[in-house]
């Protein structure tokens, strides 16, 4: 679904990934864990094409993408979450929606769908998306990024500064979504979040990556936890 | 009744209101409300730059001139009639938005308002260049004879007053229909941020150049329909005033609104005229009553409006 292969990136001249590979299957959730500064959200965002990368493949079906510009990435079927929910705060709900749907030309009948994942938006369809909850601006962030029918979705740090009943509702969105099929790159630094919710793990340490590692055998095995996120 | 039906109400009502005034207001208003029209129609076009998409151009002159000097020269030197004579009006702002845009969208921020300027000051300075045709400064007159569409003589006050109300309307509906659809709201996703608008899957490029294209293209038909309407063309309307007046009139009104072009520059219109009857420091006064609608109402009239009451204003 999602394949990266000898990834390298950075930010004039100071390069920040050092040829990473890694994999996510369909249905499946993956998390990139490592230190403040690993190069987590670089790597989301050179997947992306946001950040041009040097060397290496992305691969999404099959199609490799890191040669496109950043605004046909998304037409190949990734969604991006970006760190702080990055909404349109002068749009309202229904109009941020819309902007997702257009993408890709979905319907109304799609919004119905995202809706059905969020009841919560659909009572906040005519608000502007400044005056929402930060729950509630996750919720529409992530809604309009399933907008554009993603088969790949990256979240970068999804229940950053959200209360523990709107982080449960978010970790079953997107539990939701793989059980539809989709493959989620997740970044999170919270490792009690990733734990129960992630099936491998990639570190990032000083931009480069380690094997991936089934979430079930870091649970047992807190050394790595501790030699990695420093926990 | 749906925040959608209440815009359009509201639109269409102002509109039958303007159609309404041209049989009860004075000549003198008459007349003064006949070019506040033609000119809300420039802010508009500029509006949709600055209001909707966040471009700041400090060079819009430019587009008002084409249109004015498209018209205005294929009449003089072409003998065109007015009919043709508007639409190569509307065409040069069309050709002049699509290849100054080209380029402009190779800029951003800062450089995109000093690019606009230069290319600006480019062209008033053609225009003087270039005198024995245009005759500069001094401008011409377009003869009364020469002002017939279709059978109306638009130096007729009252042809004049509706030609221009039917610009508007088209300015306003085109307007409004622009931010009600998916282009709209991408244009305003891009005045917030570009980039996220980017990595949604929009070509930023593209809609900032159709953006130009549709406010080069308004602008240059107010410029036409100036040129038309008043019966003169002059270096004066390609200088950088009338670059800076849209962006005062916009402000004033309330940028990304679309009535906001209209009350900003009917406010500055009479303004200017109020106070220049008092005084011939007129410029401090209306300077003075800026300043405080600047500070009290930061994000213009309707602007104010729109945050305080009506929400749904587009």
């Amino acid at each position: 679904m999602l394949k990266v292969t000898g990834l390298s990136s950075g930010y004039q001249g100071a390069q920040v990934l050092h040829e990473i590979s890694f994999s996510v299957e369909a249905g499946e959730i993956v998390c990139l864990l490592g230190r403040n500064g690993a190069g987590k959200s670089t790597c989301l965002k050179t997947i992306m094409g946001l950040i041009r990368a040097s060397s290496g493949r992305v691969e999404c079906n099959g199609v490799e993408v890191s040669r496109l510009p950043a605004n046909e990435v998304p037409r190949h079927g990734i969604g991006y979450i970006p760190q702080g929910r990055r909404l349109f705060s002068e749009l309202t709900v229904a109009e941020n929606l819309e902007i997702g749907l257009m993408v890709n030309r979905k319907d109304h009948a799609f919004r119905e769908q995202v809706l059905e994942m969020f009841p919560r938006l659909r009572e906040r369809l005519n608000q502007r998306a400044d005056t929402l909850s930060g729950g509630e601006q996750q919720m529409l962030a992530t809604g309009r990024a399933l907008c554009i029918n993603p088969s790949v979705l990256l979240l970068d740090e999804p229940t950053e500064g959200l209360q523990p009943s709107m982080i449960e509702q978010i970790r079953q969105a997107v539990t939701a979504m793989r059980d539809r099929g989709v493959a989620i790159l997740l970044v999170e630094q919270r490792v009690d979040a990733v734990l129960s919710i992630a099936d491998r793990v990639v570190f990032l340490e000083n931009g480069r990556s380690h094997q991936p590692i089934k979430a079930t055998a870091l649970r047992d095995n807190p050394d790595l936890l501790h030699r990695f996120v420093g926990v | 009744m749906t925040d959608l039906q209440k815009s359009w109400v509201l639109h269409l009502g102002i509109i039958a209101l303007l159609f309404v005034l041209q049989f009860i207001l004075p000549a003198y208003h008459h007349g003064s409300l006949a070019r506040v029209m033609v000119l809300t129609c420039y802010a508009m076009g500029y509006n949709i730059l600055f209001g909707y998409t966040g471009l700041l151009s400090l060079g819009h002159a430019l587009f008002f001139a084409a249109g004015m000097y498209g018209l205005s020269l294929s009449i003089a030197h072409l003998d065109w009639n007015a009919g043709p004579a508007l639409l190569a009006g509307l065409a040069a702002g069309f050709a002049m938005a699509l290849v100054i845009g080209m380029l402009l969208l190779r800029t951003a921020g800062v450089a995109f308002m000093i690019v606009t300027l230069m290319f600006a000051q480019a062209g008033y300075l053609t225009v003087l260049y270039f005198g024995e045709w245009t005759r500069g400064d001094e401008g011409f007159v377009i003869q009364q004879d020469l002002r017939r569409i279709a059978g109306y003589d638009l130096s007729d006050p009252t042809n004049r007053y509706f030609a221009a109300l039917l610009l508007m309307a088209a300015c306003i509906i085109i307007t409004l229909r622009v931010v009600q659809t998916g282009f709209g709201r991408v244009l305003v996703a891009i005045r917030e941020n570009e980039e996220r608008t980017r990595m949604l899957g929009y070509d930023i490029q593209r809609h900032k150049l159709a953006a130009i294209l549709l406010s080069g293209t308004m602008s240059a038909a107010a410029g036409a329909a100036y040129g038309l309407l008043f019966g003169y063309a002059g270096a004066t309307f390609a200088s950088v005033q009338y670059s800076i007046f849209p962006l005062l009139w916009v402000l004033l009104g309330g940028a990304g609104t679309v009535l906001g072009p209209f009350i900003g520059t009917l406010f500055m219109f009479y303004l200017i005229d109020l106070s220049s009857e008092l005084t011939t420091a007129y410029m401090l006064i209306a300077g003075l009553v800026l300043v405080a609608l600047t500070l009290f109402a930061p994000q213009g009239l309707v602007g104010e409006l729109r945050r305080r009451t009506m929400r749904w204003l587009p």
